[in-house]
């Protein structure tokens, strides 16, 4: 079985996040890491592998964005990934996400993967309906938000939480799937891992290498015109109490609770 | 000319809530835009002629019934594409939730379509939709138009339901033919309820637990406190999905919508998917240790702190005004 894992640099979450206001797209710029959401896919490939129940022979790492997503890439490395695909190019700059997952479907057509795994959804951008996209393009079954994954050979049994309850869905591979973050614990990658994540294969493609029509990518091609931003209606903004004397706060919350009778 | 093609969900002889809203909007702008709002919906023998004709008080002028696997995503976009196909639609409509997403994901795919996602307002300009998105934790929103065949996701709770239709809907047979890669999914248990069903819709006040309580057992504090308040206790999703806490309790997306007079949050970061299931609570409390947590972006009153520390003591104090 061969596993690609999709994963994405996001700013780091203790950036705040602006929209550059001549653009309309986000600033990209500031810290950056890998995608929280994305370590529960690599790890979910790893116990997959480290399962015993099916014979995995590759786990790659697959993403699409600037020069600088290579970081995302090595993080997944030292987590386990064997080796690592970059699709880069500027005509990708300013796809939407149905742009977005076409452009990444063809990277992964490439790699015929038995299993396509990805996170519950991306930090910056929300985008958590890129495996749908994808899973169309690749004529792939796709569920989203999986919690609970069982692999044997040509099939997977999956668990999630859709709107009424859990449902158990049954899928026969090839298959793109979606993890939630309760599925596993990410393990962190060893100091050794982390030092010879530079060292394994890396693989750096433009969109015509995988055969990417650039007219329906970037800014020109996406299909969606985002703009005219605008600030949500004002919201009065609440009291902020930080805890200091325990005593005096628990006080604090009651008067506000008694003054509202709420209790 | 039809022009809007709403997806309904439907589960145990009922449509969703929120898909009543999607039609109910799919109406009004249809309306707006001098066009018909259609509905179509995926199901075996329990999509009645009545279950169907009865979305035609939501305003949709016409529904289209495909027979096929219920709560998956992909049999839909089949029948989604086949229907747009035929008739000639300019946009497909969902209302907020799980399953919506997937569909209309899957749908910009096939069709080579724009797609925009928690949508809290559509409007219509120069004869064509725009829809407004929040993005960034909120903080601003963006407005999408769309090239050609638009497609658009509402955010949970966004569309409100109206019953402002005429009357039945015209219910027509539409006949699918499922790709071979969407019959490789096939729903084994829908639905499964885990834990004890609990109702916290009927609670004027909420205490609700995420993942900083930090473990199962952090929930006994608050079972003590909802008891000194006379509330209930609620969960989010990752602990729900952790088997700490029954999912009859679970707020946000794929869970209840509450409105309670008072919502306290503990150890809850507060998540878009959280948010939209609380969010029009009169009085929100928020107790977390992480300052940057989205949640005190939308609380009255907000804590930072450790909830171990403070939660026992604010039970106390309660219990000793309750009790003077």
């Amino acid at each position: 079985m061969k596993i690609c894992v999709l994963v994405k640099e996001v700013p780091d979450a203790a950036v705040e996040k602006r929209i550059d206001p001549s653009t309309g797209r986000m600033d990209r710029s500031g810290e950056r890491n890998l995608n929280p959401y994305d370590t529960h896919a690599i790890e979910a490939a790893m116990q997959i592998k480290e399962g015993g129940a099916v014979e995995v022979d590759e786990i790659v790492a697959v993403t699409m964005g600037p020069a600088s997503a290579v970081r995302a890439l090595h993080k997944a490395v030292s987590l386990g990934a064997d080796r690592s695909v970059h699709l880069s190019d500027d005509a990708l700059a300013g796809s939407d996400v149905a742009a977005t997952g076409y452009a990444l479907a063809q990277t992964l057509e490439r790699e015929s993967p038995d299993l396509v795994l990805l996170g519950q959804q991306s930090d910056d951008g929300e985008c958590y309906t890129i495996g749908a996209v994808l899973a169309d393009h690749l004529r792939m079954p796709s569920l989203t938000q999986v919690i609970k994954m069982d692999v044997v050979e040509g099939k997977l049994t999956c668990e999630r939480q859709a709107e009424y309850g859990y449902d158990t869905v049954e899928i026969r591979t090839p298959a793109v799937i979606s993890v939630g973050d309760a599925i596993n614990e990410p393990r962190y990658p060893s100091l050794k891992a982390i030092m010879g994540a530079k060292k394994k294969p890396l693989e750096a493609l433009g969109a015509g290498d995988v055969g990417v029509d650039i007219s329906k990518v970037g800014a020109e091609g996406s299909q969606v015109d985002c703009g005219t931003f605008k600030a949500p209606p004002a919201k009065q903004a609440g009291t902020i109490i930080e805890d200091e004397d325990t005593i005096e706060t628990v006080g604090k919350i009651v008067a506000w609770l008694d003054e509202r009778k709420l209790i | 000319m039809p022009g809007i093609l709403v997806y309904a969900l439907h589960y145990e002889g009922a449509i969703n809530k929120n898909s009543l809203g999607a039609v109910s909007e799919a109406a009004r702008l249809a309306g707006e835009l001098g066009t018909e709002a259609h509905a179509i919906v995926m199901g075996g023998d329990d999509l009645t002629d009545d279950l169907c004709a009865s979305l035609g008080r939501y305003g949709a002028a016409k529904v289209l019934r495909a027979k096929g696997p219920e709560g998956l995503a992909q049999p839909v976009v089949d029948a989604m594409a086949k229907a747009v196909a035929d008739g000639g639609y300019d946009y497909a409509l969902f209302g907020g939730g799980l399953l919506g997403f997937e569909i209309g994901a899957g749908l910009a795919a096939r069709l080579g379509a724009g797609v925009t996602m928690e949508v809290t307002a559509v409007n219509v300009d120069g004869g064509r939709l725009v829809a407004e998105r929040p993005i960034h934790g909120d903080s601003s929103i963006s407005s999408s138009r769309y090239k050609g065949f638009g497609i658009i996701i509402g955010r949970l709770n966004a569309f409100e339901t109206q019953e402002a239709g005429s009357g039945a809907a015209t219910v027509e047979d539409l006949d699918v033919e499922l790709s071979e890669w969407s019959t490789r999914a096939t729903m084994v248990k829908r639905g499964e309820q885990r834990g004890v069903d609990v109702d916290i819709e009927g609670a004027d006040l909420l205490v609700a637990g995420g993942r900083g309580l930090g473990k199962a057992e952090g929930f006994e504090m608050l079972e003590q406190l909802a008891g000194t308040l006379g509330g209930a206790v609620a969960a989010t999703r990752a602990v729900v999905d952790a088997g700490w806490f029954p999912y009859a309790a679970q707020i946000g997306q794929t869970g209840k919508t509450v409105a309670p007079k008072l919502y306290l949050a503990a150890g809850i970061s507060g998540a878009i998917q959280h948010k939209v299931g609380m969010q029009s609570s009169e009085n929100i409390v928020a107790i977390n240790k992480d300052a940057n947590a989205p949640i005190f972006e939308y609380s009255d009153l907000g804590i930072v702190g450790d909830l171990n520390k403070i939660v026992p003591k604010l039970n106390d104090a309660i219990k000793v005004k309750k009790g003077g």
